[in-house]
């Protein structure tokens, strides 16, 4: 067992080639930049894939398989190790960070092909692939909490990549900050759960939390603390209420930065730590609930948003957020192997959605207003049809792969074993505005004719270096559902079979639920496959049948529009409330008041008073003879005094 | 038959000293000044006798043979010193002799 | 009273009469004749010590040579009556304070050492016998150190005098 023996290795690759690429890139050429890049992408995926392979060999009783390094920090009772784990939620989550990850360096190739910085770029995107193998390889909190801050870090890279714009720059300071908020959050979680626990190790932690009880609902004890805490920085990091507002600003980065790190990879470390953490969330129904309220809402909102905004990118960045809080809703109601499915059919449709969106982008020459493309069918094919598919997955038209994670998602949030029909309701209502706001992107770029000048933009189809990841992007979209098919449909749902020993307590735990009702779930099946085909049926009305029937609708519901259009305003709202008033304390209070006024007038004083000492003291050199013979009687008196002062104790 | 008591000279010495300082505090005349200074070493010539007396040791008068050779030669330079600062100044009042001041 | 308490009061008041007229006396010649009196009276309290040889130096060199220099500068430079200035406000109030303190500081020192000591008497037989020969053996192997050192001392004196004195011609 060759990897598993060596687990460092899958580290090692992406993190050499940050390192290469970011020493030596400079001088290099396009070509050995993202070779070196590539390169170590296709090694890590490909020891990913060797790394499942002996997995499947390992007996069940060695898994989770852990590797322990060294001993990171010790200091009496506190004892953390790097250390690294793989089980079957590990595996999962390699293959979409490397498989995935690796398509999006070989469209990065292509895309980034004419901008300057190209080495920063790759060695950027290799640091992030590195820091994300890490957090879903750690095996204590503390070694994920570095992954996390780390993808954090290279987030801000990268949405800041053009830095010399003010906007990019702003945008990924913004997305650090919202971001470190939930750190924080997340921080002091940590410290709580090392104070229940005496340990960060998740073996040891979830040994200890299988023996406490499920706590009571209205009673917050330790562990609901903990979930609390824990998804406060899943919040800021998966863009959920109330800390999304870094994500829409995040797409000032290049495009397949948002591919990757906004879409498949990092913002999925929220539900991650929540799906690995579940042997806590399940005795904690309080913060239970709380996720999927959160998912829930968070994904109408942000839905809700996404149906009138105008730039490509942004629609993707709100439906983003919006599925994100469909992981939650998951995740908050016990289906912890429906969230990560819906992860990884997401990370499929939504990168191919990012990806398209870049090369629909880049043909138009970097337009990416709607209302000025149209009609791009015949003129961009493989985009298109590539577009198609993951339009179709994620409306959740049936037989896609959307289709079968989100199902299963609002079936358990409907029938499972927590379940909460108000929270199914919302998520449907989402559902509707999904299918809608994503069909009215794919009319508004491909059909209709083209509200563009002609003559000015050089419509042109992307080198293969893109167009070969979208298809491979877009099997997987359409496919990649099939492995985890219900058993109403006849057959196993190997995927959830596959992560089930990962959940199990979990799962023992959970309140009874009748067996498998078939009817049941073809009911609401068949209630979802209309709402989804109902936002399509609109979207095709008011985009394709009478494209002019959607401002008319605008300009009739003006004030409400106005309000989505504007993103409910939160940006004004956090900036009055926070931004503002935070700014004033650091002019007024800390600058003026501490720093000028205290430290530098302290300085100042000192010298002044040194000054004036001096000044004063200087009179003692007065040049006469009799008066520094006085001193010196004076100082004789004194010496003598001390003398006879010391001999007195003496004696 | 009694002999002086041995502090009966340090109490002399003393008193001398004591002179010496107030008449180097307040004479005005450099020349003076070097007196006064004589005069204090010449007590504490005083007390070493006494000393080397009482203890029974002639150290004290060694030290006494130093003190008289050290004095006559910081005499003599000193006084060279006066005459030059009176060609100089034309003055001997050492209170104008301060320009080694603030 | 014995003859030695009687001539060490009678030397003591001499000497400090000499002492009081050094201050008070207000030319410098008047001055210089003050300590040459305050010399004889030291040099017979030396006497009475039984330090002869310090008697007979402490006359020949200090009264003899050294207050002779003092008077031949005062002649040279014409040395006038002294002038009332008073530019140092120190010495002016706290001169005689200080010269105060110092006085009862070093009495009491001089009564707290030798406080219940009635044997160091100086009796007319001295202990040791302090002749001139034991007193140059020690000089001259003891402390032979400071006796070559002060010689080289004296030569500097001398070549420091000459130059300072000289009249830049």
């Amino acid at each position: 067992m060759p990897l598993l023996a060596n687990l460092w290795i899958v580290l090692a690759l992406p993190l050499a080639g940050a390192a290469v690429n970011g020493l030596l890139g400079r001088h290099w050429s396009r070509r050995t930049v993202n070779s070196v890049a590539i390169g170590a992408a296709s090694l890590a995926f490909v020891s990913t894939l060797e790394l499942l392979r002996e997995f499947f060999q390992l007996a069940s009783a060695s898994v989770p398989w852990v590797r322990f390094y060294f001993p990171w920090m010790t200091a009496e009772n506190f004892h953390i190790d790097f250390a690294l784990q793989v089980d079957q939620l590990t595996v999962v989550m390699l293959l979409i960070v490397t498989g995935v990850g690796l398509l999006i360096h070989i469209y990065s190739a292509g895309y980034m092909e004419h901008e300057g910085g190209y080495y920063r770029y790759f060695s950027y995107i290799n640091l992030f692939m590195f820091f994300m193998l890490t957090l879903v390889m750690a095996a204590n909190l503390l070694v994920l909490f570095v992954g996390w801050e780390g993808v954090g870090l290279c987030s801000y890279l990268l949405i800041g990549f053009w830095f010399r714009k003010k906007s990019a720059a702003d945008a990924g300071k913004k997305a650090f900050i919202t971001t470190r908020i939930g750190d924080m959050a997340f921080t002091v979680g940590l410290l709580l759960a090392f104070w229940t626990f005496r340990s960060l190790d998740y073996q040891t932690i979830f040994q200890q939390a299988n023996t406490m009880p499920v706590e009571n609902t209205g009673h917050i004890g330790v562990l609901t603390a903990i979930c609390l805490l824990l998804l406060g920085g899943a919040v800021g990091k998966s863009a959920q209420l109330p800390l999304y507002v870094w994500l829409p600003d995040a797409m000032e980065g290049p495009t397949p930065v948002s591919a990757l790190i906004h879409a498949a990879t990092m913002v999925t470390a929220g539900v991650y730590m929540v799906s690995r953490m579940n042997i806590l969330y399940v005795r904690a129904p309080i913060a239970m609930l709380a996720v999927a309220v959160i998912g829930a809402v968070t994904a109408l909102f942000a839905a809700s948003i996404g149906l009138v905004q105008t730039d490509i990118k942004k629609v993707l960045a709100y439906s983003t957020v919006s599925q994100l809080g469909y992981m939650f809703l998951a995740c908050g109601v016990g289906a912890f192997g429906a969230g990560v499915f819906h992860l990884m059919t997401h990370a499929f449709f939504k990168g191919l959605l990012f990806l398209g969106a870049g090369s629909v982008i880049h043909a138009m020459g970097g337009e990416q207003d709607m209302r000025h493309m149209g009609g791009l069918r015949k003129k961009i094919p493989v985009t298109y049809w590539t577009m198609f598919a993951a339009t179709l997955a994620i409306a959740g038209i049936p037989g896609f792969s959307g289709f079968f994670s989100k199902d299963e998602i609002l079936f358990q949030t409907f029938a499972g074993p927590y379940r909460n029909p108000a929270l199914w309701a919302i998520g449907l209502l989402a559902a509707l505005m999904t299918s809608f706001y994503m069909f009215r992107l794919f009319f508004m770029t491909f059909f209709g004719s083209p509200r563009y000048d002609e003559h000015k933009v050089h419509v042109h189809e992307s080198p293969k270096s893109m167009t070969v990841p979208l298809i491979l992007l877009a099997v997987l979209a359409v496919a990649g559902g099939w492995w985890a098919l219900p058993a109403m449909w006849g057959s196993e749902n190997h995927f959830a079979n596959f992560l089930a020993p990962v959940f199990a307590s979990a799962a023992a735990l959970a309140p009874a639920v009748d067996p498998e009702q078939h009817s049941l779930k073809l009911g609401l099946t068949l209630i979802a496959t209309i709402v989804a085909l109902t936002g399509l049926l609109i979207a095709w009305g008011l985009y394709i049948r009478s494209p002019h029937s959607a401002d008319k609708l605008a300009t009739s519901f003006r004030g409400l529009h106005r309000v989505l259009l504007h993103k409910y305003f939160v940006d004004e709202f956090y900036g009055f409330l926070i931004v503002k008033p935070l700014f004033w304390i650091s002019i007024n209070v800390l600058w003026h008041g501490v720093d000028e006024t205290v430290i530098d007038g302290t300085v100042n004083a000192s010298a002044t008073v040194a000054q004036r000492v001096g000044g004063r003291l200087r009179r003692i050199q007065s040049g006469n003879t009799r008066s520094y013979a006085s001193w010196v009687v004076m100082g004789a008196i004194g010496v003598t005094a001390l003398l006879l002062g010391v001999w007195e104790w003496i004696r | 038959m009694n002999g002086v008591p041995i502090y009966y000279f340090l109490v002399l010495s003393a008193v001398l000293f004591g002179l010496g300082v107030v008449g180097f505090l307040f004479k005005r005349n450099i020349i003076a000044l070097f007196m006064s200074i004589e005069l204090m070493l010449n007590a504490v010539n005083l007390a070493f006798v006494a000393f080397s007396r009482a203890l029974g040791k002639l150290d004290g008068q060694v030290f006494v043979f130093f003190v008289i050779v050290v004095a006559a030669a910081e005499a003599a330079v000193g006084l060279a010193i006066v005459i030059n600062i009176a060609h100089n100044r034309q003055t001997l009042n050492v209170e104008q002799v301060d320009l080694l001041k603030f | 009273m014995s003859v030695p308490v009687f001539m060490f009061f009678a030397c003591a008041a001499l000497a400090v009469l000499g002492a009081v007229l050094l201050i008070v006396v207000r030319e410098p010649i008047h001055s210089a004749l003050a300590l040459i009196l305050v010399m004889a009276a030291l040099a017979v309290l030396y006497l009475l010590l039984g330090a002869e040889f310090i008697a007979a130096v402490q006359l020949m060199v200090y009264a003899g040579a050294i207050m002779v220099l003092f008077v031949f500068v005062i002649m040279l430079l014409n040395a006038g009556v002294e002038e009332r200035t008073n530019k140092s406000l120190m010495a002016k109030y706290l001169g005689l304070p200080l010269a105060g303190f110092l006085v009862l500081d070093l009495a009491w020192w001089i009564a707290k050492s030798t406080a219940g000591k009635a044997e160091l008497t100086a009796s007319a037989v001295p202990a040791q016998a302090s002749s001139t020969i034991e007193l140059s053996r020690m000089l001259f192997k003891q402390y032979l150190f400071p006796f070559e050192a002060t010689s080289i001392l004296i030569l500097i004196a001398m070549l420091g005098a000459v130059v300072l004195a000289r009249r830049d011609s």
